[in-house]
C-alpha cells in the first residue's frame, strides 16, 4: 500500500472520528457517532496491517494478532458484564492502559531508535511517557477510590503539597536528563517519578471532583497519543489524539461548571487542599429518625412527592426498587416525579442511567431547573442515598468546598424524607444543616431494604 | 512530490493546530446527561493508539523491544474494544427518549 493511500484511508478514519464526537453531543445521534467512532478506530487498525511493513505481513504478526485478541477477550466481558453503577470506574481503568499503551509505544520508539532519534522525537517521547504514566497511574487510583478499594476522601498528608512539588521537579528534572543525555536509565527513572506523581495528583482529590479528573486523564491520554504520533510520523495519531484531547479539555470544564467548581482549584487541588477540621466530625445535634410505617404514611397521603435519587441508591442497587415504590405510590393517586440533579451520583448522567435501566418513564425524570420551582407545592420529598445536591451549605456556606454549586432545593418541600445509611456526611465530606431542619425525617439503613421496607408498609396501609 | 511543498513538521504542526480547533468546535455545546458517555467515546478514540503499537511491534529489535509492544497491543486495545462496548452499552440506556414517545411501550 502506498502512502498516500495510506494517509488518505488514515484521513476518512480521522472524519469518522469528528463524525463520532459530533455525534456524541447530541441525544438523537450520540449512539449513531459512538458507532462511526468505532468503524474509524476498525478501518485505522486493519490498514495498519497492509501498509506498516511495505505491504509484506507484519513481523511479528502472529503475536500481534495474539496480543489483540487477548485484549479483545479481556476488553468486551469487562464492558459488558460491568453494572452500570460501576460504568465509570471501568471508563477510568480504560483510560488509564490507553495512556499506558501510549507511554509505551513511545518507550519501544526511542529505544529502537537509540542515539538516532532527533532532539524533537525525544522532546516528544519524554512528553508522552511524562503525560500516559500520570494518565496511567492517576486512573489507577480513581479507579480504586470510586470502586471503594480506598477512601474516597481527600487523601491529604503531611508535607503533602511539598513533597508533590518535589515530585513534580523530579519528573521534570529527569526528563531534562533524557533528553540531553539520552540512554534508558533516565527514561526509566523519568518513567517512575511520572507515575509516582500521577498517584500523588490524584489521591488529594475526593468527592464531587473525581468525575472531573478523569476528563481531564482522558484529554492527557489524548495528548500523548497525538505526541506518540508526532515520534512514529503518523498524521491519524496526531488528529485523533489531538482532538481527544481539545475535546476533553472543553468537557472537562463543561463538568467543572455543571459541579460549580473551578478547574483550576480542581486541578491545583493537590497543592492547595488543606484538611478541613469539620469533615468526618458527626454532629451531636438531635435529628428526627422514622420508622419505615412512618415514611410510608407520610408517603401515602401525600399529593406530590419528588424523589431525589443519589449515589446511595447506585451502591444499594435500588433503582428497581424505588420504581416499584414510585409506581405503588401513582396507584394511589400520588403524582411522582424524580429531580435530577445533573451530577448526582459519580457522573454527570448517572442517575439517568440508572433508573432507565429501571426502566422508569423518561417523562418522571425532571431536570434540575425545572423541578426546583415546584418544589414549594411538593408535599414529600424522599430523599435516596443523595446528600451534598440538596445540600443548602451549597448556598449559605462561603468556603465550603461544594459552596456556588447549583443544588436541588428540597428545603422548600413540606417534608422532607432521607434514606442513609448512617449519618455520615456525602462523598464532598460536609456536614448537611437540612437533617437537623424539623420537617426532615431520617430512615436509616442500606437503601434498598429501606425501599423494601416501605414498600411493604404501604401495601399494608 | 508534496512533501516539498510544505515541510513535513510544518504539515504536522498545521494537522495539530486545526485538530485542536476541530475539537474544541465539536464539543462546545453538550447536556449534562451526555457528559459520561462523549467522555466515555471520547476515550475509545484515543485507543487507537492501538495502530502505534503494532507498527512498533512491527519495527520491534529485540525481545524486551517486542515484550514492550505486545503488551502496548494489548492495553490498547482494551481501551479501544472496551471503550466503544461500554459506550454503546450507556447510549442503549437512554433510548425511549421524551421525543420517541411512540417507543415506549416497545421498551419491554
Amino acid at each position: 500500500m502506498s502512502r498516500n493511500l495510506y494517509d488518505l484511508i488514515g484521513l476518512a478514519a480521522g472524519i469518522c472520528f469528528i463524525l463520532a464526537l459530533k455525534g456524541l453531543s447530541s441525544p438523537k445521534s450520540a449512539r449513531r457517532g459512538n458507532l462511526i467512532g468505532a468503524l474509524g478506530a476498525t478501518i485505522a487498525t486493519i490498514i495498519v496491517f497492509f501498509y506498516a511493513n511495505d505491504g509484506k505481513a507484519l513481523n511479528n504478526q502472529t503475536l500481534i494478532l495474539a496480543a489483540i485478541a487477548f485484549g479483545v477477550l479481556v476488553g468486551v466481558p469487562a464492558a459488558r458484564k460491568v453494572q452500570m453503577t460501576q460504568m465509570p470506574q471501568l471508563v477510568a481503568l480504560f483510560n488509564g492502559v490507553g495512556g499506558g499503551a501510549a507511554a509505551l509505544v513511545a518507550i519501544v520508539e526511542y529505544l529502537k531508535l537509540g542515539d538516532g532519534a532527533t532532539t524533537a522525537e525525544v522532546v516528544a517521547t519524554v512528553f508522552t511517557v511524562i503525560v500516559g504514566c500520570v494518565s496511567f497511574s492517576g486512573s489507577i487510583i480513581t479507579f480504586m477510590k470510586l470502586q471503594e478499594l480506598m477512601t474516597t476522601r481527600p487523601v491529604i498528608f503531611p508535607f503533602g503539597r511539598q513533597v508533590i512539588a518535589l515530585t513534580l521537579v523530579g519528573v521534570l528534572a529527569s526528563g531534562g536528563w533524557v533528553i540531553s543525555s539520552g540512554g534508558s536509565t533516565p527514561l526509566l527513572v523519568n518513567g517512575l517519578l511520572s507515575l509516582l506523581f500521577g498517584v500523588l495528583f490524584v489521591l488529594p482529590v475526593g468527592g464531587a471532583d473525581v468525575p472531573i479528573v478523569i476528563s481531564l486523564l482522558n484529554a492527557f491520554t489524548g495528548l500523548t497519543v497525538a505526541a506518540s504520533g508526532y515520534v512514529l510520523q503518523t498524521t491519524l495519531l496526531i488528529v485523533a489524539g489531538t482532538l481527544v484531547g481539545a475535546s476533553g479539555t472543553i468537557l472537562t470544564r463543561l463538568m467543572a461548571e455543571a459541579m460549580g467548581r473551578s478547574l483550576f482549584g480542581t486541578l491545583f487541588g493537590a497543592f492547595t487542599a488543606k484538611a478541613q477540621a469539620s469533615t468526618g466530625a458527626v454532629d451531636a445535634r438531635p435529628v428526627k429518625s422514622g420508622s419505615a410505617d412512618d415514611v410510608a404514611i407520610l408517603l401515602n397521603y401525600a399529593q406530590r412527592v419528588v424523589i431525589v435519587p443519589g449515589f446511595g441508591l447506585a451502591v444499594a442497587q435500588a433503582q428497581h426498587t424505588v420504581r416499584e415504590l414510585a409506581d405503588l405510590l401513582a396507584s394511589k393517586g400520588v403524582e411522582v416525579a424524580y429531580g435530577i440533579h445533573p451530577v448526582a451520583g459519580r457522573m454527570p448522567g448517572h442517575m439517568n442511567v440508572l433508573l432507565a435501566e429501571a426502566n422508569v418513564p423518561y417523562e418522571q425524570l425532571v431536570e434540575m431547573e425545572e423541578i426546583n420551582p415546584t418544589f414549594p407545592q411538593t408535599d414529600v420529598v424522599l430523599v435516596v442515598g443523595a446528600n451534598d445536591v440538596v445540600n443548602p451549605a451549597a448556598k449559605t456556606t462561603p468556603g465550603c468546598p461544594i459552596y456556588g454549586m447549583p443544588i436541588l432545593d428540597v428545603a422548600q418541600a413540606a417534608n422532607v424524607i432521607f434514606l442513609k445509611r448512617s449519618m455520615r456526611p456525602g462523598f464532598a465530606g460536609i456536614e448537611n444543616e437540612l437533617l437537623y431542619e424539623a420537617k426532615t425525617t431520617l430512615l436509616f439503613g442500606d437503601a434498598k431494604d429501606s425501599l423494601t421496607k416501605v414498600v411493604s408498609a404501604l401495601k399494608a396501609l | 512530490m508534496a512533501s516539498e511543498l510544505m515541510s513535513n513538521e510544518i504539515a504536522l504542526l498545521a494537522i495539530f493546530l486545526l485538530s485542536v480547533f476541530v475539537g474544541f468546535e465539536v464539543v462546545s455545546k453538550v447536556s449534562t446527561t451526555l457528559h459520561t458517555p462523549l467522555m466515555s467515546g471520547a476515550n475509545a478514540i484515543h485507543g487507537v493508539i492501538l495502530v502505534g503499537a503494532i507498527v512498533v511491534a512491527d519495527h520491534a529489535n529485540t525481545n524486551l523491544e517486542l515484550g514492550l509492544a505486545l503488551a502496548a497491543v494489548i492495553l490498547a486495545t482494551i481501551n479501544m474494544v472496551g471503550g466503544f462496548v461500554v459506550t454503546d452499552r450507556m447510549l442503549q440506556m437512554f433510548k425511549g427518549k421524551p421525543k420517541v414517545k411512540k417507543d415506549a411501550g416497545d421498551n419491554k
